[in-house]
């Protein structure tokens, strides 16, 4: 999206109080940032930094449910699931594209990404041993994903917001296929069942640390709530989600591993919602600090695509090269 | 990585139907046009976003510069004669 | 019920399935992100297909089968999917070429179907080629790229080449069922197509600066049932649920 002109570019704008303020005031006035206004260091360097992160894991995330392609029990569950999984690279372009309007590579980034510096969604970092763990990622973690991207939408920087409707645009499939593999297995056989059951035991908690640390302990909460990067807080959302899928899971006789999960009418300005109990943040730490079951998995498989395909890519780029140099001397 | 992996950009501009502009829709990498022929067709109208695309080499495009956004557009802005509203007629005329 | 037709239709819905297959294991591993999203297209197209074309095998069999009893409940040797497209990935080279060969055939086929006698398979030729006719020129454009790129990838090409040639004449093998359908005028003669298709990828190997090799033996079986060793390791996958949960829907 028009990122050529600005890739190297001086973006050492002095900024004085008084474009600071002037650039607030955009936002304020919910005007959209577009790629060449000038823009805070910071606002660009944040947004760089989530929309990589947002775009690693839709990229990372093909993983995790790639797993369970050429294994997908019926012909019907194997195009939907074969769909999802290319929709999300698609996401991940949408993002990359992007992100490369601030002034970054998709290569820099990649390269980000494969050395371990850039980070992803952390709910990849976690393995898809049983068939139930597809349905139970489409209803939870794209739940909990759109949740997060349905207010980025609104997202003060232009190319952002315009990927993420398309985006959501297209996710709207992703939850419902979830949700209707899940309750099918609900209505299946004993073993089913309990696969379901099981499965959502081992993602449930894992969901709602998706949505991030608490608002006390999140670093990077209040100046994007400021830019109107993000428009909800961390427990915010987690909040909702929550109230959300609980009676989803009832529904279809599924019960939240969580002895502290109770209806609270006082909660939510009176309106009423769950109380939950506490999310073992330990953990969280610790699979973002690479120590989940996948993580050196999932960068392993991203550098082999990338390594492995790259004889491909330079051989698109010689044999371009040699039609232009053809062109030019016809 | 070396620079011989690094794809061009290009912009991709799909039109939903006949008698409808090309709209720009996003972009992608692509070594030659052909390919960002192809990869514009595979990512994006897998739900029937239109019947023809278009792709242009990124740094083909020449955007005009925000920092001159003021002398650029602001001079249309009271030139309101422009619009049909500007102008009074008997109603008795009815639409014109 | 025909149980020739029922046979051949079987033949050309597990090429498209067992293709399909191939093709999805790529998800995820592309060589750039834009072919993670190509890759699937074309295997959605190709196991579509399938899905059509085992419908109609049940509908021929008439004995209550689904799409899913075909494409999963059958043993090795009921598959009748040719050598080709069952052929690993191995790399992105191999791959290219080898959805080359398939669609450039399914393409002169489907094209001939439009005059086919069965009503059922004239009509689906209408929507398989233009999805085929794609598949040719995407697979074709990075044949001629991966050929006629750097010093690597034409060495990688003219591997799969030698690797894969080998497997071409199966595709126009005609058996009992199959001259059965051509005497009837649902089938299209097969010597056309070799030529027609022999043309297309003649000129494709032109432009990849490709040669096409001498072939010692031509490798045939699949349309008996007899597969290569790692086709029993693509059903172990493809049946694990069906097979493990025998009885239970999904």
């Amino acid at each position: 999206m028009y990122s050529q002109g600005l890739i190297g570019a001086d973006d050492k704008t002095a900024e004085d109080q008084a474009f600071l303020d002037a650039f607030q005031k955009r936002i304020d006035a919910e005007e959209k940032i577009e790629p060449n206004d000038p823009m805070p260091a910071a606002y660009r360097s944040t947004l760089i930094r989530m929309i990589g992160q947002h775009a690693h894991s839709e990229i990372v995330g093909m993983l995790p449910e790639g797993n369970w392609i050429t294994r997908a029990p019926s012909l019907r569950r194997k195009v939907a699931l074969l769909a999802k999984v290319q929709d999300e690279g698609g996401h991940g372009l949408y993002l990359y594209s992007a992100a490369e309007t601030l002034g970054v590579s998709r290569e820099q980034m990649t390269e980000e990404l494969l050395s371990g510096k850039a980070k992803y969604s952390s709910i990849f970092n976690y393995p898809t041993p049983t068939w139930a763990d597809i349905g139970t990622i489409g209803w939870l973690v794209d739940g909990a994903a759109i949740m997060n991207q349905v207010p980025l939408c609104r997202c003060s920087y232009g190319p952002y917001a315009r990927a993420m409707i398309r985006v959501c645009k297209e996710e709207s499939f992703h939850q419902r296929q979830g949700y209707e593999l899940v309750q099918n297995l609900c209505a299946g056989t004993t073993e089913q069942k309990a696969m379901a059951q099981d499965s959502l035991n081992r993602w449930w908690w894992p969901s709602l640390m998706m949505f991030g640390p608490s608002d006390t302990d999140s670093q990077h909460s209040d100046l994007s709530m400021k830019w109107k990067i993000k428009r909800f807080t961390n427990d915010e959302l987690r909040q909702k989600f929550v109230d959300a899928t609980v009676p989803q899971a009832k529904l279809i006789g599924l019960s939240m591993p969580d002895a502290d999960l109770k209806w609270n009418a006082d909660k939510n300005n009176g309106q009423g919602g769950y109380d939950f109990g506490a999310i073992d943040w330990d953990e969280f730490w610790r699979v973002v600090k690479g120590h989940g079951m996948m993580n050196k998995d999932r960068i392993k498989a991203r550098k082999k695509a990338w390594d492995d395909g790259a004889w491909v890519r330079e051989a698109a780029q010689a044999y371009a090269k040699k039609q232009n140099t053809q062109v030019a001397a016809a | 990585m070396s620079n011989e992996q690094n794809m061009p950009l290009w912009e991709v501009f799909i039109r939903p139907r006949t008698g409808l502009h090309h709209k720009h829709v996003g972009s992608l990498h692509a070594a030659d046009s052909t390919m960002a022929m192809h990869a514009a067709r595979d990512v994006y109208t897998r739900r029937e976003e239109g019947d023809s695309i278009w792709v242009v080499a990124s740094s083909h495009i020449h955007a005009s510069d925000p920092k001159r956004s003021g002398e650029n557009f602001d001079p249309a802005s009271d030139k309101v004669y422009r619009h049909p509203s500007f102008y009074d007629i008997p109603d008795e005329v009815g639409h014109m | 019920m025909s149980a020739p037709l029922l046979h051949t239709v079987v033949q050309i819905a597990d090429d498209h399935l067992i293709s399909g297959h191939r093709l999805s294991e790529w998800c995820g591993h592309a060589p750039m992100l834009e072919e993670d999203l190509s890759m699937p297209n074309m295997a959605l197209d190709l196991i579509g297909q399938a899905r059509t074309l085992y419908s109609y095998a049940a509908r021929l069999e008439n004995k209550g089968r689904t799409e899913d009893d075909f494409a999963y409940l059958r043993t090795d040797r009921e598959y009748q999917n040719c050598l080709l497209v069952e052929r690993p990935n191995t790399d992105f080279a191999h791959t290219m070429l080898r959805q080359l060969y398939f669609a450039t055939y399914m393409k002169f086929f489907w094209e001939s179907m439009h005059e086919s006698s069965d009503e059922t398979l004239s009509a689906l030729s209408h929507k398989a080629i233009k999805e085929i006719s794609y598949h040719v020129r995407h697979c074709g454009e990075w044949v001629v790229r991966l050929g006629d790129g750097t010093t690597e990838s034409a060495e990688k090409m003219s591997d799969a080449v030698q690797a894969l040639h080998p497997y071409t004449e199966e595709l126009f093998e005609v058996d009992e069922s199959r001259q059965h359908g051509i005497d009837k005028g649902i089938f299209p003669d097969h010597a056309n197509l070799k030529t027609q298709w022999q043309n297309t990828i003649d000129a494709i190997f032109v432009q990849a600066k490709l040669t096409l090799p001498e072939i010692g033996f031509a490798q045939t079986g699949g349309r008996k049932g007899l597969h290569t060793e790692d086709f029993g390791m693509l059903l172990a996958q493809l049946q694990y649920l069906p097979r493990a949960y025998p009885g239970a829907s999904w």
